[in-house]
């Protein structure tokens, strides 16, 4: 899979949210399913204009804490509030305040592009006036200005996607959830529609609350809470995450390995390992110490990799298991049969 | 490291709230109508289906049958059996209708509406009103045959016949939505159709007359509120009463009132 590179947003953030001022505040949210425990007691804010990353393996509780921040499903105990409305009590007001868009697809595929858009406008009441113009407006954005007379069924997924962001943001609604906004799509699609969560919210200053598995993904998220086992396991920015791994990873393959290995133990203190004819071992600062090792190594380098530390090496570090990356459609045909079978998911 | 400045922006402030909108969504009631429309018109099949069936059941088992069923009234069986069709094509149309929530349940729509700051009670009146105008469509459309069954409705009748099939749709729409709400795969809804569809139909007087029958099966077509839907159009159209236009009224508005609320409730429960 390849990996999407963006411009990393984790330096903006600097003051810590102020209580009631953060666009989504949950407190102690508990959310069970007969004796099954989905979300068990998690607390966090989201600031207002900041791109936040839930990211856990599928069944973490995911899905079913963006469901109650949207008030689809009631939270079993505790509370949530979204732009500083409580979820359970001021429903309409919530909806009002929200642009979703769903892990599978939501639209009409029977009826055109713009009809969609259109009929979305009225049932969040944008002003009649304005109405046209928004709808051009954002399927410029979206680049599909030439498709809005086309029925949806004739769209490609990554289409689909496009037209359901351009959809979300009609309202123009304080925060945008997204709920694993890019599975199945190709990575070139993805990266596109990463490109425009940024561009809204440079431009917006909208919130953007999404859940991926994905965990290139989650690297363009300006903070990540890791959630696992219906538990948050972590909160902090993908640098920080990273950075209370340890160091990178580096492999090295030498002429004389044994030679190379010695030379790491005596003048370092390193503790490298050799795997199928790879010497690996950890350091600070790869980068810094590999061009320092090959000047005074007393045998040949072949090949060398440094490996910084991933969101991936973060979950493991954390959970001891790595979040599998599965086929979306596997996914959601599970999905569908845990839902069938009024489950979670 | 690139550095994006974010706006620091409070809460965003949302227009003051609409009372009356909390219940009775205009607009969204406007816009599930005109979806269900668009997709009705574009996809003539349900219409071609509905004509087809009619043609079927009037003139193949009307044929077959008329010899052998003793109408009540000074008419044919086939100005009998007309009122019926027209009943029988609101009852199919309304209960499409409301398995197209399942549909949009299974292909994700429905979440688009559920996620709208929208009161339920206006998505299934929404819904419903499309149920209703798309069978009264199909059961109006039916009067293209009147000429051949010899029955000849004047202008108002038609209209008052409009108005009716109206009443009935927004019922029979309402307790389809309302098993729907429950439903989650087709199989099940199929099943219930042909529980529901057919035993309807056939204990309602609307294939032949009931007087007849024995007692358990004149108590259901009592407990039918078909019945009274096809008593009501039957004595619009061919002048043949069995109860009068103050009980049938009374009965259809009743039902639909029930079956509406019923639907709005189970819709809300299910979160």
């Amino acid at each position: 899979m390849a990996t999407i590179t963006l411009p990393a947003l984790a330096a903006t953030i600097t003051a810590p949210p102020s209580g009631s001022d953060a666009a989504i505040e949950v407190n102690g949210l508990v959310r069970t399913f007969g004796n099954f425990t989905a979300v068990d007691g998690i607390s966090f804010a989201v600031r207002h204009g900041e791109v936040f990353g839930f990211l856990g393996p599928n069944g973490a509780g995911k899905s079913t804490t963006i469901k109650m921040l949207c008030t689809l499903l009631r939270p079993t105990a505790g509370s949530a509030r979204v732009n500083g409305y409580d979820v359970a009590r001021e429903q309409s007001r919530v909806r009002q305040s929200i642009g979703v868009i769903f892990q599978d697809y939501s639209l009409d595929d029977r009826i055109t592009a713009e009809e969609n858009l259109r009929f979305h406008c009225m049932i969040y009441h944008v002003p009649a006036d304005v109405r046209e113009e928004r709808i051009a407006q954002m399927l410029e954005m979206v680049n599909l200005s030439d498709r809005r007379k086309d029925k949806v069924r004739q769209f490609s997924g990554g289409m689909k996607r496009r037209l359901e962001i351009a959809r979300g943001l009609l309202h123009h609604p304080a925060v945008l959830f997204l709920d694993e906004p890019t599975v199945g799509l190709d990575p070139q699609t993805r990266q596109n529609i990463w490109e425009h969560i940024h561009a809204l919210r440079v431009r917006e200053g909208i919130t953007v609350f999404m859940t991926t598995h994905y965990m290139d993904e989650a690297e363009n998220c300006d903070r990540i809470a890791i959630m696992d086992h219906a538990h948050m396991i972590a909160l902090d920015t993908p640098a920080a995450l990273k950075a209370g791994v340890g160091g990178d990873v580096v492999r090295l393959k030498t002429a004389h390995n044994d030679d190379a290995r010695a030379f790491l133990i005596a003048h370092y203190a390193l503790e490298p390992t050799i795997e199928d004819g790879v010497l690996r071992f950890e350091v600070a600062d790869g980068g810094a110490f590999v061009p320092q090792l090959l000047r005074e190594l007393p045998t040949a380098v072949q090949s060398v990799d440094i490996a910084r530390p991933t969101l991936n090496d973060v979950f493991l570090g954390m959970t001891g298991r790595v979040i599998r990356e599965e086929g979306a459609e596997g996914n959601a045909r599970l999905r569908d049969s845990l839902r069938r079978r009024g489950g979670r998911a | 490291m690139a550095t994006i400045s974010t706006p620091t922006t409070g809460h965003r402030a949302l227009p003051a709230t609409n009372r009356l909108r909390e219940i009775l969504d205009w607009e969204a009631i406007r816009m599930l109508c005109q979806r269900d429309l668009i997709r009705f018109g574009r996809e003539r099949t349900q219409l071609y289906g509905s004509l087809a069936r009619t043609v079927l059941w009037l003139f193949i088992l009307g044929a077959g049958l008329r010899g052998s069923v003793r109408v009540p009234g000074n008419i044919s069986y086939l100005e009998f059996v007309f009122p019926g069709m027209m009943a029988m094509a609101i009852i199919f149309a309304s209960l499409q209708s409301a398995i197209s929530i399942i549909f949009d349940r299974e292909f994700g729509f429905l979440k688009e509406i559920l996620v709208a700051p929208v009161s339920r009670s206006s998505v299934v009146l929404g819904k419903a009103l499309s149920g209703a105008i798309i069978a009264t469509v199909q059961g109006t459309v039916l009067f293209i045959f009147a000429p051949f069954v010899g029955v000849y409705p004047n202008p108002l009748t038609i209209l008052a016949c409009i108005g009716v099939m109206l009443l009935i749709g927004l019922g029979l729409t309402g307790m389809g939505i309302m098993i729907a709400a429950r439903m989650t795969s087709f199989e099940g809804f199929g099943t219930i159709n042909n529980f529901i569809v057919l035993p309807l139909y056939f204990t309602s007087a609307a294939q032949f007359p009931l007087t007849g029958a024995p007692h358990w099966l004149q108590v259901l077509a009592r407990a039918n509120p078909l019945t009274y839907a096809v008593d009501l159009l039957r004595g619009l159209l061919v002048n043949v009463w069995t109860y009068n236009v103050a009980i049938d009224l009374t009965v259809l508005t009743v039902f639909a009132v029930i079956v509406l609320c019923g639907a709005t409730w189970m819709f809300t429960r299910q979160e």
